[in-house]
This record gives C-alpha cells, structure tokens and sequence, in this order.
C-alpha cells in the first residue's frame, strides 16, 4: 500500500516539474507540441486516403518511414554503450550520464515504434500481431522477433532507471542486487535488438544489396557511433540548461566510446566498397545506382555524397586526441557524425535495396510533404518524451523531487 | 417474441410505425422489426404502466419484506416476469446505443463488428469460413443492393497448379492484362497489374535490365520478343516465411493466398519476393460498379480494401471450379499453359516432360512453379 502511495506522490511531483520551468523550456515543449500535432493532422489525411499519399509505390515499398525506423533502432541500443560501464564494470565516471542514455533509448524505441504502425496499411488490425489474441509468426518471420526485442528492450530500459529513480526518490540507495541482472540482461538486448533489425534485411533473398554478411556488424558499429554522439550533444545541452553536473571526465569517455566505433564502422565501409565496385556483378547494382546513378537516375547521389565525407572527416577529426578533447570540435564532429549515420543506415540502406527492382525497373523514390510531416512529428514526439523523462530523472537526481511524508 | 432468431431486441422507442396495426408489415417473422413486440402500440405511459406491473405487479403495495419473500407465483409468471425484466433490460442496452438507426444499419453494424474480429481465414474450419463468406455477401447485398456469389471452396485433393510459359509464342499484345484486371477487380484508379509484359530485344538474350515493361506501341515489335511475369506460386514462398502474422500462405493445391482481411500492411512479403509478384493497395481501390465480376472467391477476386496486399492467385475462383486462370483464357497465341502437375495426362506435364523448361532466379531456391519454354 505504502508503495501505491509513495507513486502517486512521484507522479504528481513529476507533473508538477514537468509543467513547470523556464521560459524557454516552455517555449520548446510548445513547439514540440505543435510540430506533433502538424505530424498529427498529417497522418489523419493518410489515414484517410491510404498510403498513396506518400512517395512510396510497389516499386519502392518501403521508405522514409522505415529508415527513420531502422536508424533509431540504432541510436536505442547505443544507451548500452553507457549501461555496461555503470552497473557491471563499476566505473562511476557514466553513472550521471546513463539515466540520460536510458532515456533517450526509451524515447528512441518510442518513436521505432511509432514509425512502424505510420507504415502500416491497416494501423485498425494491428491486434492481429498480438501474440496469443491474433497469429504470431513466430519464430518464422524476422518481423515477429523484432517486435518482441524491441518491446523487450523497452520494458527493460522503462524498468531499471525507473527502479533507482524511485529509491532514490524516496532516499534511499537503489539495491546492486535488483538491478544488476537486469543491466546485463540489457547489454545482451542491446546487441540483440541491433542484430535483429539487421537480419529483418539480411534475410531477404531477393534483395541482393541487403542480403550480405556484414550488415549485422555494420548496424551495430555504426549505432555505437550514432547513438553516443547523440547522448554527448544531448549530455551537452543538459550541462549548459540545467544544474545537473556532468564532468568533462564522462564526455570525454564517451567521446571515445564514438571514436572507436566510428573507425570500426568506416573500416566495414571501406570492405563493402571493395567488394561491390572491384568486381562488380549483377548484384552490385544497388550500390552503384547510391554511388553513381544507373540510366540518369540519382535521386540519392546528393544524399549519400553528404553523408561519406561527413562520416570521413568526423572520424578523423576523432581520431586526434588533441582535437577530440577540444569540445567545440567534438560537438561538431558528434554532430555531422549523426547526420551522415542517419542518412547512410536509414535513406542509404532501405532504398536502394529496392532500385534496381526485381527484374531491373528502375524507380526513384521521393518523399511526400506528408511523409515528412508524420516523420518530423514522430521526432518531435521523441523530443517530448524525453524531455519529460530527462526532467524528473534531473529533479530526482538533484534531489529536488523528494517523497515527503505527510505529517 | 418465442420465435425470437436475431441477436439483438429492438424496443422501438422513437422509431417511426411502419403499419398502425397489430401485425407486421415488415414481412418478417422475427421480433427484429420490432413490430412483434406488444409493447409497441402502446403510448409510452402505457408502457411504462406494463413494464412496472409485469416486473414488480402486486408487489407495489407491500413493503420491503413481503415483496421479497411473500410472494405467490407460479411457474407461468415467474418465467413471465422473467422474460419482461429481461426484455427491459435488453432494449434498454439496444437503445441506449442507438436510438434511430434502422434494421439494416443495425445489420451492417454487427456484420463489420464481427468482420473487424473475425480470425485468420487459414485457421478456420469449413464452418466458419462459410460464416464469413455469408456475412461479406450479405454485407455487398445491403450497401450496393446487388448480388454477388462468393465461394470458400478449399483446395482439392490430388491437385497441385503450374503454369508454363511459351516464350516462342507470346507477342506482346497484353490481353491477358487486360484479362486479369477485369477477372480480379484489380484497382483502375492505379492500374494495377499482376502480370508484367517484358518487351526484350533480339539478340540481348534476357535481359531484364534492357528490356521495357511498359510499353505504348504497336506490337510485335521488329526485333523484339516478349516474356511474361507475374507471382510464380513457389513451392518455398520467401514471402510466406516473412509475414508477422500467416496472412499469406501456400495452399494444398500450391495456391499461395493472400487473407485480404488478415493482412496488416507492413509490405514484409513485397520486399521478400523475388520476382515483383506481390501489390499493394496504396489507397482504396476501385471499379466501376458495371465492371465488376460478380463471381468471386474469398482468396481471390473479392473486393478489397485499402492498406492490404494482393496477388495473382491463378484465379482461384477460376482453376478451383475446373476452368483456366483468365489470362490463360484470354491469350490469342496460346503461349500460357496451365494444369494439374499432379496428373499425367495434363498439357502442362506434357509440356514439362517434352520441352526444354527453364525457371527465373532458381539460384535462390524458391521452387517456382511457373516455367518458361520455347518451340
């Protein structure tokens, strides 16, 4: 009963802090919410007249939407990256900035989700993949393991920060016993969800420029360099608008966390590049219409060629000590890092694995204003859940919000 | 009210009389039409008057505990009052949710309520397919006023499908497209088309890179020649695998099927195909109410709706009642063969045994059941 209680108080605490701040911080969940219900009306109208009113056609069938799904299962695992270090290694360094981590992933694998039922067809019948009341293809169909991983990863990442953050809300110390197995479950799931969304691709036979070894360990290289670059700028944001104390120690750790990964990723760039254009066959296609068009078509040629430079200066610049330890030039580095990732696992990686089609068509893909407009409301949605998330875990953690006992 | 078949009791309250008198003009001898109830004809006061008495009775004058446990009943007005109490609280649940809407739009309500739950066509039995073929014809009935057959016949034994494809023959004149889209009510806002054309060019070989599937000249063409595609029926379907929910599979006649009604739209199966054989309705599909063939079964040409997948089903409406697929019907040049590869009489086995056949993209290990030959 005492617990109900000392809830209740945390929600209405919570409440309290959330509708309560600075004058900018009300102006950003003001056009947060108007960017969401933008988003909103947008997809009213593909509700109403189906998904032709996006690019997507049956020669290109999946697109932003997807891609946006695919990057953000990524930058969901990447909370791992600051998980592991905390509660199994003991290094204290992280554990300000992993209540961070762990918000961004729940607000990540809430804006997954969210991008997947804005792709659906029939958003009235999704209670078909309910397992137990509708048909779960399970274990057959990729897409079934990675509604459970993904589900899976968000209970975990909702349980175990809010479990310290309710100890701690109360005064007390959080107990190691409870949620270590949990944390190391975790870092298993991390991997996990990562690895999964990649053999949604790799399995497919049809589609030559995703069915290949390395796209696993490519998402998972390139999420370890996405998804921390965004919790140092995220981290960043916090250390200059709050009073929340992160050292340089912690960024500068994670910083090289993004390094390493960075380098990683371009290696496996470089041998996928190899491999297609060296010898080229038939199935190297895909890759040639990214990098260089096919029949004058290159709708992504602007893209790509943003992203690869983007992604080789910011790895370099890395690379240097000197430069890495230098914030103004880390931000920027963990900022276009982001940006070429986003473009190259989302836009660069979906597709193109259906251009050239099935028997050679070439169709370009182009997205809706109305695509765009659900796909920057879903971002917003994001935005907003984890502001909310990030302010109470900062109130609790500053000792703000704190479990009074009525007299 | 003892003949009392529907599902649900009207109790008529702010309902317009059809007839001022006792019987019932709607023709119906369920209480459906709310005629047969007596209540009916009296005011509202009156009926007030009825209810109280048929439920409580004598029971007015007596304080609390004689009206519990001193009451004199017999079998007849126990059951009487338990019907009237039970009528009450039954129309009072039926009007408190609609108040004027009529039988038929209480129908299509409980037709859509029970469509909207119904489950994956695969696993039903025979029954219960029949239940919902039923219910979608009745559903055409009371929205276009028009008829239309549906079967839900299942996949004979001893019968398994193929198809072959004389690439000697075929000139390109797209009257099996045209065939297709009118046998299936495919979408006409879209033009959407199962089967693809390839216009190739002599001496290139197959080059599907080279070659136009969608072409506007006069046909055939100098130094051309023409190869058709359209879903292949695999024996090892990689979009069967992919789908979350077993909304599509392959039947025991080598049918793979897509349940229209199952279908959640992720499109997993569009991307898993191999050979372009699968569509989507991007939006909601349409056909001239004159145009559509009004001989449908639930796997095949039914009327779809928006957000779900469809295929070439080698029209199951078709091969299951005995005939050919349409487009093999409406080839001028008789390049399309399709039968039973289960009996060895069959022209496709024939075809099979006597001619060199060949298969797309058997490298991935689909097992189509859709081979190419020449004279």
């Amino acid at each position: 009963m005492k617990r109900f209680k000392v809830f209740g108080s945390l929600v209405k605490d919570s409440f309290d802090t959330i509708t309560h701040g600075s004058k900018k911080y009300h102006l950003w969940m003001a056009l947060l919410t108007f960017v969401m219900l933008a988003g909103m009306y947008c997809y009213s109208i593909q509700l109403e007249h189906g998904l032709s009113v996006t690019g997507m056609t049956d020669r290109v069938s999946w697109g932003l939407y997807i891609s946006n799904f695919t990057f953000l299962v990524g930058v969901a695992a990447a909370a791992v990256m600051l998980v592991m270090p905390t509660y199994v290694l003991k290094d204290i360094d992280f554990k300000q900035a992993v209540l961070i981590g762990e918000g961004i992933a729940v607000a990540a694998l809430i804006m997954c989700l969210a991008f997947v039922i804005a792709d659906m067809g029939g958003p009235s019948v999704l209670w078909h993949m309910i397992p137990g009341i509708g048909v779960f293809n399970f274990p057959n169909s990729m897409l079934t393991w990675d509604v459970l991983v993904l589900n899976g990863y968000l209970f975990l990442n909702i349980t175990i920060p809010f479990y310290i953050l309710f100890r701690h809300y109360q005064g007390k110390e959080a107990k190691r016993s409870v949620y270590i197995p949990g944390a190391i479950l975790s870092v298993f799931w991390a991997v996990a969800i990562h690895l999964v969304t990649a053999f949604l691709y790799q399995g497919l036979q049809a589609r030559p420029f995703w069915n290949n070894a390395l796209l696993g360990p490519r998402f998972l290289a390139s999420a370890f360099a996405a998804g921390p670059a965004l919790i140092i700028l995220v981290l960043a944001i916090i250390r200059n608008f709050t009073e929340f104390k992160i050292q340089d120690k912690t960024i500068k750790k994670i910083a090289m966390v993004v390094t390493v990964a960075a380098q990683i990723n371009l290696i496996m760039l470089i041998s996928e590049l190899f491999k297609e254009f060296y010898a080229p066959t038939h199935h190297s296609e895909s890759a040639y219409y990214l990098f260089f068009g096919l029949d004058g078509k290159d709708a992504l040629l602007p893209w790509i060629w943003t992203a690869i430079p983007l992604n080789v200066l910011a790895t370099v610049l890395l690379t240097f000590h000197k430069l890495r330890n230098n914030f103004k030039v880390l931000f920027f580095c963990c900022f276009i890092l982001f940006v070429a990732i986003w473009i190259e696992k989302g836009f660069g990686l979906i597709v193109p694995g259906f251009i050239p089609g099935p028997y050679g068509k070439i169709a370009e893909y182009m997205p809706t204003g109305i695509e765009i407009g659900v796909t920057l409301g879903i971002w917003a949605l994001g935005a907003f859940v984890f502001t909310i998330l990030a302010k109470t875990a900062i109130g609790i953690e500053l000792g703000k919000l704190k479990y009074k006992k009525k007299s | 009210m003892s003949n009392n078949s529907k599902k649900w009791f009207s109790l008529n309250l702010g309902r317009k009389e059809k007839t001022s008198s006792g019987s019932c003009s709607c023709g119906k001898t369920s209480g459906g039409c709310g005629g047969h109830s007596n209540a009916h004809q009296m005011t509202d006061e009156a009926f007030n008057e009825a209810a109280i008495n048929a439920s409580i009775g004598e029971e007015r004058t007596k304080d609390g505990f004689e009206q519990v446990f001193d009451v004199k009943m017999d079998r007849r007005s126990a059951f009487k009052k338990l019907t009237a109490s039970l009528l009450i609280g039954a129309g009072a649940v039926s009007t408190s949710c609609s108040v004027i809407s009529g039988d038929e739009s209480k129908e299509k309500a409980q037709i859509d309520w029970e469509e909207q739950f119904k489950g994956n066509y695969k696993l039903m039995t025979d029954k219960e397919k029949e239940g919902t073929v039923d219910r979608l014809v009745r559903s055409y009935q009371l929205r276009t006023g028009k008829n239309i057959s549906m079967s839900s016949k299942n996949a004979e034994e001893d019968v398994l499908f193929g198809y072959a494809f004389n690439i000697s023959k075929c000139q390109g004149y797209m009257d099996c497209v045209n065939a297709c889209v009118e046998e299936n009510n495919q979408d006409r806002n879209s033009e959407m088309q199962y089967i693809r054309i390839h216009e190739m060019k002599d001496g290139k070989g197959f080059n599907f890179n080279e070659a136009d599937d969608n072409y506007y000249h006069e046909v055939p063409a100098q130094g051309h020649f023409y190869m058709g595609t359209q879903c292949f029926h695999c024996d090892n379907p990689p979009c069967v695998e992919v789908c979350p929910v077993q909304a599509t599979w392959r039947e025991d006649d080598g049918l793979v099927v897509v349940d229209y009604d199952w279908c959640v739209g992720c499109r997993y199966c569009m991307a898993a195909c191999p050979y372009d054989g699968r569509r989507f309705n991007w939006s909601k599909p349409e056909v001239p109410e004159a145009e559509i063939n009004h001989n449908q079964h639930y796997l095949g040409n039914r009327m779809r709706k928006k957000g779900v997948m469809e295929k070439c089903t080698f029209c199951v409406q078709r091969s299951r009642a005995g005939k050919n697929p349409a487009c093999v019907e409406a080839c001028p040049t008789g390049a399309r063969i399709f039968g039973n590869l289960l009996d060895p009489d069959s022209t496709i086995r024939w075809v099979l045994e006597n001619k060199k056949v060949f298969r797309l993209k058997e490298d991935l290990g689909t097992e189509p059941k859709f081979w190419y030959f020449m004279d």
